[in-house]
């Protein structure tokens, strides 16, 4: 079925959704999703969106936008990070009016709480800059912004499979997609195509992502020649739980929890003494890591504790329900009565498809833009976060270059016309899907990527070096070779999630190379991406941003300049 | 690395459970029909790490929904040894004590996909009716008043009155094990009514009025019986019928006035 379209926007997570209703107050929208929209995983935030707002105490976006900068290990690009930080405030009164229901203060304000990373006047104590909804922040702004674009007339394809971007001529005209239900293969032409798919963490074992979070689009994308930026930057948050990975708010650090190690030692002491606990992300689960290397995990054991027992009950309560009936439900525990296991769990990927501060996809390190083509959100690389992200900016950033992508894309409309998708491209996508479900192989999709998962988890997850690595980038040869022997038990076209499940695993496997390669060749430490053999910041060589170009060959590397426009990188001290 | 040597969250012993799943695919069946499966399980694992095993180990054809694997997107709710849940809010343990038989291996676990709504493969139902109900109930925030500068205050105390209804999450668990929906299948059903009443107790909101006028005809709130089956199945424990209460008491006072 063909279908025609002023703008498409893969993915209804808020970056989408944003855009969406930024866009159909112009034109024609429609949302492609392969899960119901409000199921997007953006709707598992808990903590908390960053905005100076100043609710509970003074703050100012220039301390945001110093945090950012720093937090980022100086890598991230500082026009794009101010741009998001003075708009924060304004973004975040525009979702209150929506009706997003932030939790308040006493005066009836939006409430504000402490976050990692997060200070006032430039790094000499936390501050109160994440604005919340109890811990269900995501999925508070989730509902607002969906029922907006409902208000608005947003057409949602809900349950389609986008499997091809089409960019023919240095211009994206459409989208093929595979309609779950049915089987079906549909064709979108639009004038404008944004991109918002969201985040890759099921690239590693354990992980905080949902099991949609697989980054379809980026692997279509990369096949395409479209370069993937900064992919050696994963961030690993400190605080999943134990053994599953499901994710622990910062938040409940920022209300007053502590982690402790084996010995009962309040350990981030010796790593941030100023912030301590509330130290950015990658710091944090380094020193879990090295506190579990060194023998003081509890018990000796491989993980540490996440200390609220001292946090009044009222405000675990009000504050941090959601993450309470977490620890009840899957581990037993009253957060409030006894100390909660974690370990870093794989969480946001810094890295991924190259814009400028309107969404346009870059293709090359000088900055041309594919025409017609735009991502926003988890997928895309600004880069506002650097070398890793702060909490409660990733929300932001959503909302921010999720609207600034709308606009961009309501400006071209009517320009260029509506593109058209050649019939190649749509025989080629089905004769695709029709080859994965002949083939009579004896592999199993899912065999696969939990070796990779595994892979990717032993040999690329907080600390790398050289040879693990090395050894890394040949079992993901080795795997990919496996998937063509992969064959199908269900041959039915209705609701074949075992397809889609192959499919899926074919793009991991490509980010998982993008990122093993890319970590390989940035022989310096920063951010999250941390070399046992490189351990220091190189400024000198390495404050560049990669581009990894996706070949017949293997990954091919370019480099594209940080902008810096006022801070200039310094020591990362907390 | 030492996140690969992550063992067993509580090293626990493995237990034999039989999972009884109802399968249906109409592209093949002419009806539905039972198959087992017997896992060797965790007390700490997630029903729904039981479907993954099947799916992944045994029978890729095994078709669910799922995403966020923590009970907070939605997708996986199913009816599990006779109760609607979600399959990764329920822990193995969950289940242990009862269900034990002499006919099956261990623990059985028995599931089907919701009821009332109509099957599209194995565990997957057709949610759209279910989604569709929503729209009817105006479910976005309606305020015409020039918006202030900053944002709208909101005393935490009238907040408290919708904080529960604000966190559902859609799972359609509760209006599929609702009488009253079986009965009727325009009935907006009590997920929908909840919609309604986060907006109708919003301070901030301003179409009271409307949004009664779209609970109150013939398939809406005086269907519900106070019946509290949807109470009962909320994953996330939301008093359903106390707030479809107060939305009569609200719809009764409003038809007082007006006569
Ligand atoms: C547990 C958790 C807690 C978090 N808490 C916070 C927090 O407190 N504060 C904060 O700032 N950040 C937080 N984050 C990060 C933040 O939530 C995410 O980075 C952000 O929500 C991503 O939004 P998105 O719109 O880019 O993508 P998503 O919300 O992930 O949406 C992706 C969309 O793309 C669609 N899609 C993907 N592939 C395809 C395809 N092939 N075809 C069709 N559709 C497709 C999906 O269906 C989905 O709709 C958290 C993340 C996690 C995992
Ligand atoms: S009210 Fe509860 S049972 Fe009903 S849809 Fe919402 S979360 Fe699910
Ligand atoms: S998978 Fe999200 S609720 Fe169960």
């Amino acid at each position: 079925m063909i279908h025609s379209f002023d703008a498409v926007i893969i993915g209804s997570g808020l970056a989408g959704l944003r855009a969406a209703v930024e866009v159909s107050r112009q034109g024609s929208v429609a949302v492609l999703t392969k899960l119901y929209p409000t199921r997007s995983h953006s709707t598992a935030a808990q903590g908390g969106i960053g905005a100076a707002l100043g609710n509970e105490e003074p703050d100012r976006p220039e301390w945001h936008f110093y945090d950012t900068a720093k937090g980022g290990d100086f890598l991230g690009d500082q026009d794009a990070i101010e741009v998001m930080c003075e708009d924060a405030i304004r973004t975040i009164i525009e979702l209150e009016h929506l009706g997003v229901p932030f939790s308040r203060t006493p005066e009836g304000k939006i409430a504000q709480r402490k976050f990692g990373g997060h200070t006032r006047e430039f790094g000499s104590a936390p501050v109160r800059r994440a604005c919340y909804s109890a811990d269900r922040t995501g999925h508070a702004i989730m509902f607002a912004l969906f029922e907006q674009c409902g208000r608005q007339g947003v057409q949602f394809f809900k349950e389609f499979h986008v499997i091809d971007i089409a960019i023919e001529k240095n211009r994206c005209t459409g989208v093929i997609a595979l309609e779950i239900l049915t089987g079906e293969i549909h064709l979108f032409t639009a004038e404008a195509v944004l991109v918002a798919s969201g985040g890759y963490g099921k690239v590693f074992k354990t992980t905080s992502n949902a099991h949609a979070s697989t980054g379809d689009c980026l692997g279509i994308l990369a096949d395409k020649g479209i370069p993937l930026e900064d992919m050696e930057f994963f961030q690993f948050h400190p605080t999943g739980l134990y053994g599953l990975g499901i994710l622990i708010t910062e938040g409940a650090r920022g209300e007053g929890g502590i982690l402790l190690n084996g010995k009962g030692e309040r350990f981030m002491e010796h790593y941030a003494p100023t912030i301590k606990d509330l130290a950015p992300r990658d710091m944090v689960s380094r020193a879990i890591i090295t506190e579990i290397r060194e023998g003081r995990g509890i018990d000796g054991r491989d993980y540490v504790h996440l200390d609220l027992t001292k946090v009044d009950k009222r405000i675990i309560e009000e504050r941090l329900p959601e993450i309470s009936t977490f620890c009840r439900i899957y581990m037993g525990i009253d957060p409030s009565m006894a100390p909660i296991p974690v370990l870093p769990t794989a969480h946001y990927a810094m890295g991924g498809i190259p814009t400028d501060i309107d969404g346009r996809v870059l293709k090359n390190e000088i900055g041309d833009a594919i025409e017609g083509l735009f991502a926003a959100g988890e997928c895309a690389c600004v880069s506002v976060h650097g070398a890793n992200r702060l909490g409660c900016n990733s929300l932001l950033d959503t909302v921010v270059f999720g609207r600034r992508a709308g606009i961009a894309i309501c400006d071209i409309l009517n320009k260029t016309g509506r593109g058209s998708v050649s019939k190649e491209s749509v025989d080629r996508a089905r004769e695709a899907i029709d080859t994965m479900l002949r083939r009579k192989g004896s592999e199993k999709a899912a065999v696969i990527r939990k070796a990779l998962q595994q892979a990717m988890m032993d040999k690329c997850s907080e600390f790398r070096t050289e040879n693990e690595l090395l050894s890394l980038t040949e079992a993901l040869k080795g795997l990919r070779e496996r998937t063509l022997e992969i064959g199908l038990k269900d041959k039915g076209k209705r609701f074949n999630t075992e397809l889609l499940e192959a499919l899926e695993l074919n793009h991991l496997i490509s980010l998982g190379e993008l990122i093993a390669h890319s970590a390989l060749q940035r022989t310096e430490s920063r951010g999250a991406h941390t070399r046992e053999d490189f351990p220091d910041r190189d400024d000198m060589n390495w404050l560049k941003h990669t581009l990894a170009f996706k070949t017949d060959k293997g990954p091919v590397f370019g480099y594209k300049e940080v902008r810096i426009t006022r801070f200039r990188p310094a020591e990362r001290k907390y | 690395m030492v996140s690969g040597l992550l063992k067993n969250r509580n090293s626990n012993e493995m237990k034999k459970y039989t999972f009884k799943i109802k399968r249906f695919d109409p592209e093949i069946d002419r009806q539905p029909h039972w198959e087992e499966f017997v896992l060797e399980m965790e007390d700490s694992d997630r029903i729904l790490d039981g479907l993954i095993k099947i799916k992944d180990d045994v029978d890729g054809s095994l078709t669910f929904r799922r995403s966020c694997a923590h009970g907070i997107c939605g997708s996986c709710a199913m009816k599990i040894n006779g109760q609607n849940r979600l399959a990764c809010q329920t822990l193995m343990k969950d289940l242990s004590a009862r269900n034990k038989s002499a006919h099956t291996a261990g623990v059985a676990v028995i599931i089907e996909p919701l009821p009332a709504l109509e099957v599209v493969k194995d565990l997957v139902v057709d949610m759209e009716p279910f989604f569709g109900m929503n729209e009817k109930v105006l479910p976005y925030l309606i305020n015409n008043d020039p918006p202030p500068e900053r944002e709208r205050l909101q005393d935490p105390k009238d907040q408290k009155k919708i904080l529960q209804a604000i966190t559902c999450i859609m799972c359609g668990s509760c209006t599929s094990a609702c009488p009253s929906y079986w009965a009727d299948k325009k009935y907006l059903g009590p997920s929908a009514l909840l919609k309604a009443a986060r907006f109708i107790f919003d301070t901030r909101d301003r179409a009271f009025d409307e949004r009664l006028r779209a609970v109150t005809h013939t398939h809406g709130l005086w269907r519900c019986h106070s019946i509290y089956n949807c109470v009962e199945v909320c994953p996330k424990e939301i008093d359903i019928t106390a707030y479809i209460s107060k939305l009569k008491r609200a719809a009764l006072k409003k038809s007082l006035r007006l006569k």
